[in-house]
């Protein structure tokens, strides 16, 4: 059950990440506090280390990333020559793995939005026919692991002759059942009643008070979907390996698994004529990596705010 | 009842008044035709895989195209009776078994341990847990090999203390529960931090000034009042991280074509069960046995999906707009 209303310019989901609550407790005593301090930056470190050393990676040799210190930086002209060395794998394939990467997600998040808005405002707002059961299912599908319906995925898709195009992977991945659960919750709650039944009153029709009161109010949901469903795509491993075949379709985490396992960077001692070591993988990882931590970086309150567990706080 | 309020969006939405008896002549409501998009997608992408994959897993494939209920519960017999089948899944039980606890138990007692005090400290070191998040898929095994590397770690002082020289000590097949549980930690506990603590703010701050007034500590407040409260947390995280690991298919693919030629540890292709429906519909071409192994990945994820709904009341269908 859903108490309590918000008028949708108020800040959940938005509000600062570090509101305090609670005042500082000073019930942890000197040694307490140490101990808290030494433990959390030691998970700092578990959770910290290994990204510094990502984007350092690309900055040094092979000779340097075995025998410097690990945190070493190596030159910035470093990352000049790896870029043409990745270039050399598969006449510059990961050029096409990013432009297929970016088209697959912002084609998958148009078409989730343009489903996802709709359904879940009409869910909130009206009784459309079948309201209970399709929300139901919403609720079973949106908590189905993604990768349990990948293989029968692959068989429905090949049925219809869509395997190793990109359709294979944007619509499966458009079906975005929490987006819908997540829009009706905060249409349900959000939304001004007496604002819609004024609007109605003075005529509107439902497309219109959707599109001038629904849309512009959705501010905070839309960036809590964009989150969701962009790091979600663009991470996407599973379902675009089985789906594309030819290294032309694949997308960057298809592609990053090819050249990890084409390429013996990670086995130093087998010779190889691909200019290809770890620098030069490394550099592929935080080309991968970047745009989603970027996405990270600003997207923690959307996690904190309950929003994930169905709850809306004020 | 309701005052009518003028705005600038409805003053417009007016103005394109007679768009709508022109909808309304189309359609029959409004809502229906809002939802049917996304009704479509449900069925094609949400609850037809399944049936199709139900209706594939009884057909022979024996003429090379699919004859429906042909083959009775063979396929069945053939994924089950598989002899690569009861090591997927003693491989991911023994993941399982390490990760669910390692990683329910470690987030709620960093959730826990962060909201001790609510200040920078705590708010940078939840940045930092949760940023790995964007490492997800390939990149984090890429990652997870570079640290299990002694030459390059920044870790390599602690593989030196096991007399680990090179990244073949390191990914040994023994060990993989352990580098499968540590690469979804790595990824995924930051999330779920921010989850926790998202609830332990919600917290009323008068219980907790309550409680240090009655003379709790730190650790009885955190043990006696805060976890209790969270706790609905805790079964969602325990619930949605068990049937999410069964499913695990990337690392083990990933790190199983990374190693599978180097000869002194061969890592199976099949190591987990989804990892075996795969094999056998792309290296074996039985389809029928792949998806009766995949419907029985999908009965673990529906049951799981079903008893978050049932257990922590989190997801309700609810609310209305009136």
């Amino acid at each position: 059950m859903l108490r309590g209303t918000l008028s949708a310019s108020s800040s959940w989901w938005t509000r600062p990440w570090y509101r305090r609550p609670v005042k500082a407790s000073k019930t942890i005593g000197p040694v307490g506090t140490l101990v808290r301090f030494f433990a959390l930056l030691l998970l700092g470190i578990f959770f910290g280390l290994p990204l510094v050393w990502l984007i350092l990676a690309p900055t040094k040799t092979d000779v340097q990333l075995t025998q410097n210190f690990p945190l070493s930086v190596g030159s910035l002209a470093k990352i000049g020559e790896d870029w043409p060395n990745l270039l050399s794998f598969d006449n510059g394939v990961i050029v096409q793995w990013s432009i297929n990467s970016v088209l697959y997600a912002v084609a998958t998040l148009i078409l989730a939005l343009a489903v996802v808005l709709p359904a879940g405002y009409a869910l909130a707002t009206s009784r459309p026919k079948g309201r209970n059961i399709i929300l139901s299912l919403t609720l079973v599908t949106m908590l189905l692991p993604i990768s349990a319906l990948v293989l029968p995925l692959f068989l429905e898709m090949n049925l219809v002759q869509l395997v190793n195009t990109p359709w294979s992977v944007i619509l499966p991945t458009a079906f975005f059942p929490f987006g819908v659960y997540l829009a009706f919750i905060y249409y349900a709650v959000s939304l001004p009643k007496d604002l819609l039944a004024a609007a109605r009153i003075d005529g509107a029709n439902e497309w219109q008070l959707f599109w001038n009161i629904g849309l512009p109010l959705s501010r905070p949901l839309l960036g809590l979907l964009v989150f969701l469903n962009f790091t979600a795509t663009w991470n996407n491993y599973f379902l675009p390996f089985v789906m594309l075949q030819d290294t032309s379709v694949y997308n960057l985490p298809v592609g990053l698994q090819a050249l990890i396992a084409g390429t013996t960077a990670l086995h130093p001692g087998t010779s190889t004529n691909i200019p290809i070591h770890r620098a030069e993988l490394a550099l592929a990882g935080v080309i991968m990596v970047l745009p989603v931590a970027i996405v990270f970086l600003f997207s923690q309150r959307f996690v904190t705010s309950g929003a994930l567990t169905g709850s809306i706080k004020d | 009842m309701n005052t009518p309020i003028a705005s600038p969006a409805m003053t417009s939405a007016v103005s394109k008044g007679k768009i709508k008896s022109r909808w309304r002549r189309l359609f029959p409501t409004a809502a229906d035709v809002f939802v049917l998009p996304y009704v479509l997608f449900l069925l094609a992408f949400g609850i037809l895989p399944g049936l199709f994959a139900l209706g594939l897993s009884f057909a022979s494939f024996a003429n090379g195209t699919p004859q429906y209920f042909a083959a009775g519960l063979q396929n069945y017999v053939t994924a089950f009776r598989d002899f690569r089948f009861g090591t997927a899944f003693v491989n991911v039980f023994q993941f399982l078994i390490i990760s669910v606890p390692f990683g329910v138990i470690g987030v709620t007692a960093i959730a826990l341990l962060l909201h001790v005090r609510t200040g920078w400290f705590s708010h940078a070191m939840r940045t930092i847990y949760f940023l790995p998040g964007a490492v997800a898929g390939p990149p984090v095994v890429l990652l997870t090999l570079f640290m299990c590397d002694p030459q390059v770690s920044p870790f390599r002082g602690l593989f030196s203390i096991f007399h680990m020289q090179q990244m073949i000590d390191v990914i040994q097949p023994d060990h993989l529960p352990l580098l499968f549980t540590l690469m979804g930690f790595f990824v995924g506990a930051g999330g779920w931090i921010a989850i926790l603590y998202g609830g332990l703010q919600g917290i009323s701050s008068d219980l907790l000034e309550a409680a240090k007034i009655d003379g709790a500590n730190a650790w009885q407040t955190a043990l006696l009042i805060k976890l209790p409260l969270i706790w609905r947390y805790v079964i969602y995280m325990f619930i949605l991280t068990f049937a999410g690991n069964v499913q695990i298919f990337t690392e083990p693919q990933i790190v199983s074509a990374n190693f599978s030629y180097i000869g002194i540890s061969t890592i199976s292709p099949t190591w987990s069960p989804n990892q075996l429906s795969y094999y056998f519909a792309f290296s074996l071409g039985n389809f029928g046995a792949a998806a009766a192994l995949s419907l029985l990945m999908v009965a673990i994820g529906l049951i799981g999906a079903t008893l978050i709904i049932r257990v922590t009341g989190f997801f309700s269908t609810d609310a209305t707009a009136d």
